[in-house]
């Protein structure tokens, strides 16, 4: 049948004129990767020029180890939940029920392991708990028609409220997992470095590709281009929706087990001072906020760039007050490069 | 006789107290190309959203090759063989040529990974397959880079893909150079000589004229005319008929209406 369509192929459009010898940018390989990550590239850059800034300023703090560890350490815990907010964000939604999250599922989690059972069997309902949470978020915000900047900041109160009414401000303790075996697969160190980075190493590639070779990604990105020409062609643009917020939920709940596993206590408040950190990281690493568009390694290298800022300006030798002026001016600096180094297309 | 490929039933569509379509009968016949003509406000757009699934009709039945469907939404009417080109052509402009190609659609292995490769070679070979032989777009550029002409021949592309038995044309030639407009045109050729039907709505009749083997006239939600090409003379003549129907009485009776008005 196709056939029938070859003869005529040059005409009337075709291509009277000679094939030039044009080169597409992205044929030259090196041009090409620059263009594609130009994003998550300019955020890379504006990291080296922050740590160089830092290291000039006191050489002795910032080529001792101890720094840099105490950063894999609690990194982790932030990379959990950027990389699903930039899948959000790139869907055109917010998330701002994270943190509740995040101390819900940890609840939960250290509920179990209190209980007895063995903390791979509170990883899991951990999860299965940050699933549900999210799947009602989701459900919500898409199914309720609800703006998912308020409605997720509700949640965030409700969910939160609801831990502090139950425990009253009580924390718990988990002194006995330190013996665990889940304890030192996700939580001791490997050769001196913390291991919780290598896992969310794992979780930040495995993310990546499924942002960009898996038909989940592929969906987030055309819902958040274009919903109404997604649904044109036949995809679930609410499934894909609330599916996005699952995906935090299921991040939030892994970051919320890493740092209990970190101070073998849950705190009622856990989670809740990742809220800001974590959506500048998204924005500084270069995922633009009218969704469509985004990048899972930029938000990972924001933040890096985010948890650097705190205990770089500290151990800089200036005082803590400076902390939020450099965090401000690198998110401020950050969008400006970003502005630049992006076109929206309409 | 030609098998028939899709038939709508009895088709009404309210919002609320406004009719949209008020039990329209309309079917496309295998190899056939149907030219779907009517004023601004006619309902060509509603019933085609209708036929594509997006909306739902209010009353009214839905056959595929002679079966009633139930259920019927935009994922099973691309399943059903029927590809939309829309009037905004559905597009997104941020993502490459290669993801709105595949939009809803892509190609996937294991566990729903992407075969970019396979992918980026159909996109292509689709791309040459409708005349697209510029060299200085690759599947993987931004849809948003690309002309008005070009973005219409993406969207041709994804409808071409999956060999659908019916395409439907939403104002294709809407905003187009009279080179891409011919180009539209010998796309529609191409199509019908290859056994495939067309839905070509349009409001320059003669344009319509040009292509279709039998003309539907909608007017108001409703289907004031439906005639093979061997029953109308020329063009002329289906925009006399639509006048008559657009203003009953002619100019005259529009002046009459205009004077009554301004007493």
């Amino acid at each position: 049948m196709s056939k029938t369509m070859e003869p005529d192929l040059q005409t009337p459009l075709g291509s009277s004129e000679a094939p030039k010898a044009w080169k597409h940018p992205s044929d030259h390989c090196m041009r090409g990767f620059v263009l594609d990550n130009r994003a998550a590239l300019g955020t890379l850059a504006v990291f080296i020029v922050m740590m160089a800034v830092f290291m000039i300023a006191n050489p002795t703090v910032f080529t001792s180890w101890y720094l840099y560890s105490s950063v894999l350490t609690t990194l982790p815990v932030a990379l959990f939940v950027v990389v699903p907010l930039v899948f959000v964000v790139t869907c055109g939604e917010i998330d701002l029920s994270f943190p509740a999250t995040m101390g819900f599922a940890s609840w939960v989690f250290a509920l179990v392991v209190q209980a007895g059972y063995d903390p791979f069997v509170g990883i899991a309902a951990a999860m299965v708990t940050g699933m549900l949470l999210g799947f009602l978020v989701g459900s919500l915000v898409v199914y309720g028609g609800l703006s998912s900047l308020i409605a997720t900041l509700g949640m965030n109160f409700l969910l939160r409220g609801l831990i502090q009414i139950i425990n009253e401000g009580r924390s718990t303790a988990l002194t006995g997992l330190a013996d665990s075996w889940a304890y030192k697969i996700f939580s001791s160190q490997l050769y001196g470095i913390p291991v919780q980075i290598f896992w969310a190493i794992a979780f930040v590639v495995l993310s990546a590709l499924l942002y960009n070779r898996h038909r989940f990604g592929a969906q987030v990105k055309v819902v958040g281009d274009n919903p109404d020409s997604a649904q044109q062609m036949g995809i679930d643009v609410k499934r894909v929706r609330v599916k996005v917020f699952v995906f935090v939920g299921i991040g939030a709940a892994i970051a919320g087990t890493f740092s209990v596993m970190i101070n073998f206590t849950w705190w009622p408040t856990a989670g809740d001072g990742y809220l800001l950190p974590v959506l500048a990281s998204v924005f500084v690493g270069g995922t633009p906020t009218w969704g469509g568009i985004g990048t899972v390694v930029g938000g990972a290298i924001g933040a890096v760039t985010v948890s650097f800022i705190q205990t770089g300006v500290v151990a800089a030798g200036l005082s803590g007050f400076y902390v939020q002026f450099f965090n401000g001016l690198i998110i401020i600096l950050s969008l400006l490069g970003h502005k630049w180094n992006q076109a929206r297309y309409r | 006789m030609a098998e028939r490929l899709i038939e709508l039933r009895d088709i009404s569509k309210s919002y609320g107290q406004v009719y949209a379509l008020g039990g329209v009968n309309l079917s496309v016949d295998r190899g056939e190309v149907v030219g779907l003509i009517g004023d601004n406000g006619a309902g060509k757009s509603t019933l085609i959203k209708i036929l594509s699934g997006v909306v739902k009709p209010t009353s009214g039945e839905i056959l595929i090759r002679g079966k009633p469907v139930t259920g019927w939404s935009a994922a099973r009417s691309r399943d059903a063989g029927i590809e939309t080109v829309f009037q905004d052509r559905a597009l997104a402009v941020q993502q490459t040529i290669v993801r709105n190609i595949f939009m809803g659609r892509e190609l996937t292995g294991w566990l729903g990974w992407l075969k970019v490769n396979k992918e980026i070679a159909e996109a292509s070979r689709l791309m040459r397959e409708i005349g697209f032989t510029s060299k200085v777009f690759t599947p993987q550029s931004i849809v948003g880079q690309l002309s008005g002409g070009e973005r219409q021949g993406v969207a041709i592309a994804r409808a071409i893909y999956k060999k659908a038995d019916l395409i439907v044309l939403d104002e294709p030639t809407t905003a187009l150079s009279l080179t891409e407009t011919a180009k539209v045109f010998h796309f529609v050729r191409q199509v019908r000589a290859s056994g495939r039907s067309i839905l070509f709505i349009g409001h320059n009749i003669h344009h319509v004229f040009d292509i279709a083997d039998r003309f539907v006239v909608l007017d108001r939600g409703k289907v004031a005319l439906s005639a093979d090409r061997s029953e109308v003379k020329s063009a002329e003549d289906l925009i006399n008929f639509m006048e008559d129907v657009a203003h009953p009485g002619g100019l005259a009776g529009l002046h009459d209406a205009g004077e009554q008005a301004t007493r």
